[in-house]
């Protein structure tokens, strides 16, 4: 009975799907539909590495070419995780090279790495093309020579912000005279000097290289031969600038660049001075995006370089760029779809920088297609954030930092409420939401009713009860990753809301009032999540109602994890046990 | 919520039981809230010693250092503090920034580059394009509405020409062209 698609046919039809959020949705439809998507998927994305065990993952998608894995939760970017928790690539990479031995590319992101994992990628996929490790600690330059010296089909080699353990540059020699399929390079993080004739050489058999950023150890010398040796760049991480500016060593420079006819990319920069700038002038009106989030250029110097850039679509940038700087932003650059703006004392020593919540106003003004901020600023007012909305109902991501916590609008000294309820309700298509300043639970009231399209909602020094939480946790359909830090919210509302934390990836809350006791029933209420405690003391030495410092909970169907620290507790499903660490140690 | 304003019994912090281990440096910096039920900031690093911070009525308040706020990537912090300490430690020189009342932007200069006082108030006279008056030992500078200072290692502003020259580059962390009454007090001797 019925009509029953051929596999061959699903297969094909299945080829034209690349979203995995589809493939996800065809996997649930029959049996036969979710055998023919698993057997050919090739993209392979874990959002959280203990979801699932990396055995699960290897049978279910024989056919993987690509893995994307991510470890730590986000807060460990701002040292809130403690070093050891956990994000172990290696179980992935051993499981990976015994069932999937044609994986080709891996991306990883807040995961522990060490050489050993490196060494086995390059000794057991041996059509292995493409690494890339954001935010990735525990390896050192041995582990990236192996990759070098082993993958002969190489293209992508990227260490984005990496903690490395760095031994000497000697790594970068170690790819072979006979590689020359290099498309990316990034050791941007790196701090040892590498032999610039290997570079050069390097660069000079890699006809297919689009993307390169140096280190800031390579010089403006270095740098010049570079883009001599590969005009075709579309990417482009300099070096450090901070060298002796001699007219000659300037026109040099200058010639260079203005021979990169195809960059689109520029970030590096570190240390240049504003006599420099000129030098860049020429690829200007061609850049896509410009990362002067590391360069001490202030105003004036940043207006001549911005005014020219008018193709500019995404700009990373320290708050040196004040709000004269954004003024001009918003004029030249009109095919702007992003901004980040850091601060440039992020110790809060020398907060004197005339950057104000008008910078981002104007900015919203001018620039019709911005969809994606992140804005550091002292403070804020409720009729910047109302304009914000009212101009850029478009926005997909916003994130503003009111550096200074509890602040309220600085001019009515009322809570933020009023601003991100008009965030909340007039970007309708807001994905990503970071709020801050002095909000009420009325703020989190808005959001929760409002914010139907977010996933990822990041929450500092808010609110005043449990309805906070209620708010989140009853509304905001489509929230994934909620983290919380420093919010006076109890046990009543994440009880409640149990349920919920089954449908998102993950919930991390630190500096809360929720209590030992409350983990323990939630644990037991909902056995498909694990409910980590990270705590200097075991919590079971302290009364059941205390809080506990740091919970992360995430939903996973690989039951709990065998590698926790000891200052980890995942809540044991069996009330009589309570805590353990699982592991034997 | 009452439960939880005193947390004192239950707090989680390092050092034995019964001591108080409160850190010298650091502050509160919760500012004016309408709400009674803000919990004390506690800011705990596995590296230090620290007690939750409390309200303090002391003016100006120091910013306390709270863990991972601003939320700022260790990565790009230890990229741009390394690179000023980097080049204020080159070996070569003892860069200082200097500030003038009224300026809009700081100017970094090396101190190792002069010899002496008068050298180093003369190129900050052409670099700010001020002058600095006449020093005197007991009553400061004269004849100048600027009047040149400089934090010490202490933390406390001095004046410019009071200390022994290898003292000064010593012990100097930044310098500051101070302008009007507040200057005026400096230079009286106070």
């Amino acid at each position: 009975m019925g009509l029953r698609l051929p596999s061959k046919v699903l297969e094909h039809i299945l080829s034209f799907i690349d979203s995995n959020e589809d493939r996800n949705s065809v996997s649930l439809v029959c049996k036969s539909w979710f055998e023919t998507e698993r057997k050919t998927r090739k993209r392979v994305f874990v959002g959280n590495c203990y979801a699932v065990s990396p055995a699960a993952v290897a049978k279910r998608f024989p056919e993987m070419r690509s893995l994307t894995l991510k470890g730590k939760p986000h807060f460990a970017d701002y040292n809130l995780v403690p070093d050891g928790w956990g994000g172990y690539a290696w179980p992935w990479i051993e499981a990976m090279a015994a069932k999937c031995p044609s994986l080709e590319e891996i991306r990883l992101k807040r995961m522990v790495v060490t050489d050993e994992c490196l060494e086995k990628i390059a000794a057991s996929f041996k059509d292995f093309e493409v690494l890339v490790l954001t935010s990735c600690e525990g390896f050192s330059t041995d582990g990236i020579a192996a990759i070098a010296a082993t993958c002969r089909n190489l293209r992508v080699l990227e260490l984005r912000e990496c903690i490395v353990e760095d031994l000497g540059g000697d790594w970068l020699s170690y790819f072979p005279e006979t590689s020359t399929s290099l498309v990316s390079l990034d050791f941007s993080c790196l701090d040892s000097e590498v032999k610039i004739s290997d570079l050069e050489r390097l660069v000079s058999r890699s006809p297919n290289l689009k993307s390169l950023k140096l280190n800031p150890a390579v010089t403006l010398d270095g740098l010049v031969s570079l883009l001599r040796r590969a005009p075709q760049l579309t990417e482009l991480g300099t070096g450090s600038f901070a060298f002796q500016l001699k007219p000659e060593a300037f026109s040099k420079l200058s010639e260079a660049f203005s021979n990169c006819k195809q960059l689109q990319s520029l970030s590096g920069l570190w240390d240049v001075l504003p006599e420099y700038l000129p030098a860049l002038y020429s690829v200007c009106p061609g850049l896509t995006s410009l990362n002067l989030s590391y360069a001490t250029v202030r105003m004036p110097d940043l207006v001549e370089l911005l005014r020219r850039c008018s193709k500019l679509q995404k700009l990373w940038v320290m708050d040196l760029i004040e709000d004269k700087g954004l003024e001009a932003v918003a004029s030249y650059c009109k095919e702007l779809r992003e901004l980040r703006v850091f601060p440039s004392a992020p110790d809060l020593d020398e907060a004197n920088i005339p950057l104000t919540e008008q910078g981002l106003v104007v900015v919203s003004k001018g620039c019709r297609k911005l969809e994606s901020v992140l804005y550091f600023c002292v403070q804020f007012t409720n009729a910047a954030l109302l304009t914000i909305a009212r101009k850029r109902p478009n926005l997909k991501c916003f994130r503003l930092c009111v550096i200074e916590p509890f602040a309220p609008d600085y001019k009515t000294n009322e809570p933020l409420d009023k601003g991100f309820k008009a965030i909340a309700e007039g970007c309708k298509d807001l994905r990503r939401l970071s709020v801050s300043g002095l909000l009420s639970d009325k703020a989190f009231k808005y959001i929760g009713k409002h914010a139907k399209k977010v996933r990822m909602l990041s929450i500092a020094f808010a609110g005043d009860s449990d309805l906070m939480l209620h708010h989140l946790l009853s509304g905001c359909e489509s929230l994934k990753k909620l983290e919380i830090r420093d919010c006076p919210f109890g046990d009543t509302a994440l009880l409640e809301h149990a349920a919920k934390l089954e449908t998102m990836r993950s919930l991390w809350m630190s500096s809360c009032f929720v209590s030992f006791g409350a983990c323990k029933i939630l644990s037991k209420k909902m056995p498909r999540l694990n409910v980590e405690v990270i705590d200097e003391h075991p919590p079971e030495t302290r009364p059941e109602s205390s809080p506990v410092e740091r919970i992360y909970i995430y939903r996973t169907v690989a039951g709990p994890r065998m590698d926790t620290p000891e200052f980890v507790w995942t809540i044991h499903k069996n009330p009589e046990i309570g805590v353990s660490h699982l592991a034997i140690k | 919520m009452d439960e939880f304003v005193n947390l004192k019994e239950t707090e989680l912090r390092l050092g034995l039981p019964g001591t108080d281990n409160v850190c010298e440096e650091k502050e509160s910096i919760i500012s004016c809230c309408n709400n009674n039920n803000k919990r004390a900031l506690s800011s705990d690093n596995e590296k230090e010693n620290e007690s939750s911070s409390r309200k303090t009525e002391t003016s100006p308040p120091r910013k306390a250092q709270i863990v991972g706020w601003p939320p700022v990537r260790s990565y790009r912090k230890n990229n741009i503090q390394t690179k000023k300490n980097e080049s204020e430690h080159e070996g070569q020189g003892i860069y200082v920034k200097v500030s003038m009342d009224g300026a809009p932007y700081l100017r970094k200069i090396d101190l190792s580059c002069y010899k002496g006082y008068s050298e180093l108030l003369k190129a900050l006279e052409v670099m700010f394009k001020f002058s600095v008056g006449e020093y005197f030992e007991r009553d400061g500078y004269k004849g100048s509405d600027f009047v040149p200072t400089y934090e010490d290692k202490d933390g406390d502003w001095m004046l410019i020409g009071d200390v022994p020259w290898e003292m000064f580059i010593c012990t100097c962390k930044r310098l500051r062209i101070m302008k009007g009454s507040e200057a005026k007090c400096l230079s009286c001797g106070v």
